[in-house]
């Protein structure tokens, strides 16, 4: 049977870190993922746990100690929010490249400057171009789910990556919700094993990581490391089945909330989706056939599924809780633009809202103001405007 | 047993030949004479900072490391191996590592990579204590890059970043004291040495360094011939000069206790050993001497600090 609890989600991923019981945990504090570390420092302090906790000096050294956990051969985690996350950004590209499935509960917060501690999503949209398959969460069960995950997809041998489990902070990681935990030990049978074919720690087949690696032969394991994230989805899939199986949780690329007659949706990742699905019932109430697509995978991008799904839409507004500062729009938006011109899906007008910078909070009436302006544009079929800001004193 | 260099060179070679490191480069002797204090039933787990001995020696898809190694970047070669380090220890603890003999970590930086851009990293796998060796193969400057000035750099050098000019000749600044800094960490273990005549003192240490239990850490000179300018073929004397002239003193900590392993019966003065080298060219002009002069005094004065640290009279 499963265990019901009540939590946040921070502990949440302590606990999904304390059942998979790495070898190696290097962390760093930093709000709002501190409470990470902390809770594991105490799984370590009593014994129930065999990990090593390399309190590290910064989070470069976090990044850095899990690629030499890792590539010993041992399973290692970590916890990062913001600047934590800027700080192993070098060292990130460096664990794709090396192919280590390193596992990281990313606490999302704004990205300095200027310093805030609240949550939006330019730490891990920034992030988004290193390698790292990326997995959204919407509350603390689906963060302590994708956690227990994590490890299956990244060190599955057709992926090999490594995986960031993203949840927003204080919104979710700090709020105290009901819980389905997995027994120990049904965590420790799906989980299995870490037995890496190579490793530093392997004495009878020592191996070299890290080369310099020139034109002759850069080019060919950058396209290796491509073809492993494309081989991601087919592995996400398979093991959110599994899963499923075990948990009665069903998880796939993205979620579709009311989608199967809506005339327009919205595109949210994380806790906002859930402020938009109270929306959604409210309007539907009153008979308006609006939906929403909850994007759970950022990478691999799920190109073909995200586009068939948007494509039944007369307007969709993707929202992003991050800018690129590029006067064109967020990064969600111009990935999942790109991804419909590329597919030739032209049906749809969409729009773009920049919401919540800095952890401005996201009313349900700001959610209206969004599916008002997408009901009238299915009405009218004009978009006054493409790139907009939401809930901001203009 | 008694130092015997033939006896210790008859060990199978763990780094091996075929490498890009420069002739007269000092990276190399030093790091096979630190690999050789090895005990061959044991793994190593050897990391290297980005510079020249990563690029030279693990160019793919070729390595000459014959133990495990691993490249992370520049700044973290600590970092590194205390991970791989940790790993060690919860895998034994979950019987996951059933080899004979043990696994030993051994972090390399150049003075780039450890006095400077990888100091903090060096410092944090220090302080908390993990079994490893720290080796820091100090030729003075960033050589990889092309010879630009660090913080190990000796005052007065001409660098790529400290230029000889007409307005200012050289680096303008005294080298930082990294084995000081480092003794300060209070660590089981610290030491300054140089390749010098049979290696007897950088084999010692390194054995030292490697099986003394918790952190350690090993300053070692590595001269360059490029970035020093001299002969490729006087490698051994130039090292051999900066002991003689105390420029580079032979010393240990063990235990917070301070041990000069030579003091020179005569000791030579500064020039000796900047003569030779053509970085130091300019402070030889009609004019400069005052250059020599302080050199001289600074290096007088640490060497007396020194002293004084180990109980010892001048």
């Amino acid at each position: 049977m499963a265990i019901r609890e009540r939590m946040s989600g921070n502990e949440a991923m302590a606990v999904a870190m304390k059942q998979i019981n790495p070898d190696v945990v290097a962390a760093f504090p930093i709000t709002p993922s501190t409470e990470v570390p902390q809770y594991f420092s105490n799984f370590v302090a009593d014994g129930v746990v065999d990990t090593e906790f390399v309190a590290v000096e910064s989070e470069h050294s976090a990044m850095s100690a899990c690629v030499g956990a890792q590539a010993a051969g041992g399973r290692a985690m970590t916890a990062t929010s913001a600047n934590g996350l800027a700080l192993m950004w070098e060292i990130l590209y460096i664990a794709a490249c090396s192919r280590l499935p390193i596992v990281m509960a990313c606490v999302n917060r704004t990205l300095s400057g200027p310093l805030n501690i609240h949550n939006d999503h330019s730490d891990s949209m920034g992030a988004r171009d290193s390698g790292w398959v990326q997995l959204y969460s919407e509350n603390n069960q689906e963060a302590y789910d994708n956690m227990l995950m994590a490890n299956r997809i990244g060190e599955h041998p057709d992926v090999m990556l490594p995986v960031m489990v993203c949840q927003d902070g204080f919104i979710t990681s700090h709020a105290i919700e009901n819980i389905e935990l997995v027994e120990d030990d049904k965590v420790k049978a799906f989980v299995g094993e870490y037995n890496p074919k190579d490793y530093l720690l392997n004495k009878a087949n020592p191996i070299s990581v890290g080369p310099l690696d020139l034109q002759a032969h850069c080019f060919e394991h950058k396209r290796q490391q491509a073809e492993a994230m494309k081989n991601a989805k087919k592995v996400i899939l398979e093991v959110s089945e599994e899963f499923a199986k075990m948990t009665g949780r069903k998880y796939g690329l993205f979620e579709e909330y009311k989608t199967e007659d809506a005339e327009v949706a919205v595109v949210i990742l994380n806790s906002t989706a859930g402020t938009a699905k109270y929306v959604i019932d409210q309007y539907r109430a009153e008979g308006k056939k609006i939906g929403l697509i909850k994007p759970r995978v950022f990478r691999p991008f799920p190109v073909d599924e995200l586009t068939a799904a948007l494509s039944k839409f007369k307007a969709v507004a993707v929202m992003d809780k991050a800018d690129s500062f590029n006067d064109a729009g967020g990064p969600l938006f111009t990935e999942v633009t790109s991804a419909m011109f590329a597919k030739g899906v032209f049906g749809p007008k969409v729009i773009n809202y920049i919401y919540g910078l800095g952890g401005r909070d996201v009313r349900s009436t700001d959610i209206e103001v969004v599916f008002n302006e997408l009901l009238k544009i299915a009405e009218t079929g004009t978009v006054e405007s493409v790139y907009n800001y939401l809930g901001v004193r203009e | 047993m008694a130092y015997n260099l033939k006896e210790v060179a008859k060990k199978p070679e763990r780094f091996t030949g075929g490498h890009r490191m420069c002739a007269g480069c000092g990276a190399p002797v030093v790091v096979r004479q630190i690999l050789r204090a090895l005990k061959p039933e044991d793994h190593l787990v050897a990391g290297s900072a980005t510079g020249c001995l990563e690029v030279s020696s693990f160019l793919y898809p070729y390595t000459s490391w014959k133990d495990s190694f691993i490249h992370n970047a520049f700044e973290n070669s600590g970092a590194t191996i205390s991970g791989a380090e940790a790993a060690y220890l919860a895998m034994k603890r979950k019987g996951k590592i059933n080899q004979e003999g043990e696994t030993k970590f051994i972090a390399f930086g150049g003075d780039g990579g450890t006095y400077d851009i990888g100091l903090q990293s060096l410092s944090g796998a220090m302080e908390r204590g993990h079994d490893m060796v720290y080796v820091c193969y100090d030729n003075g400057a960033y050589m990889n890059t092309g010879i630009q000035r660090s913080s190990a750099t000796p005052k007065y050098a001409d660098t790529t970043t400290s230029p000889a000019g007409k307005a200012i000749p050289g680096k303008q600044q005294w080298r930082k004291d990294l084995t000081e800094v480092m003794a300060n960490h209070h660590i089981p273990y610290v030491a300054q040495t140089a390749p010098i005549g049979n290696l007897k003192d950088l084999y010692e240490k390194s054995e030292k360094a490697i099986y003394t239990k918790g952190p350690a850490f090993l300053n070692v000179l590595a001269p360059c011939p490029r970035g020093w300018q001299y002969n490729t073929p006087d490698l051994m004397d130039i090292s051999k000069l900066a002991v003689e002239t105390c420029f580079w003193p032979l010393y240990e900590v063990v235990d917070g206790k301070y041990i000069i392993n030579y003091k020179p019966k005569n000791k030579l003065p500064v020039r000796d050993f900047l003569k030779p080298q053509g970085r130091f060219k300019h402070l030889f002009k009609a004019g400069n001497e005052y250059m020599i002069e302080e050199i001289q005094a600074e290096v007088d004065r640490r060497w007396e600090a020194l002293l004084k640290l180990a109980g010892e009279e001048a």
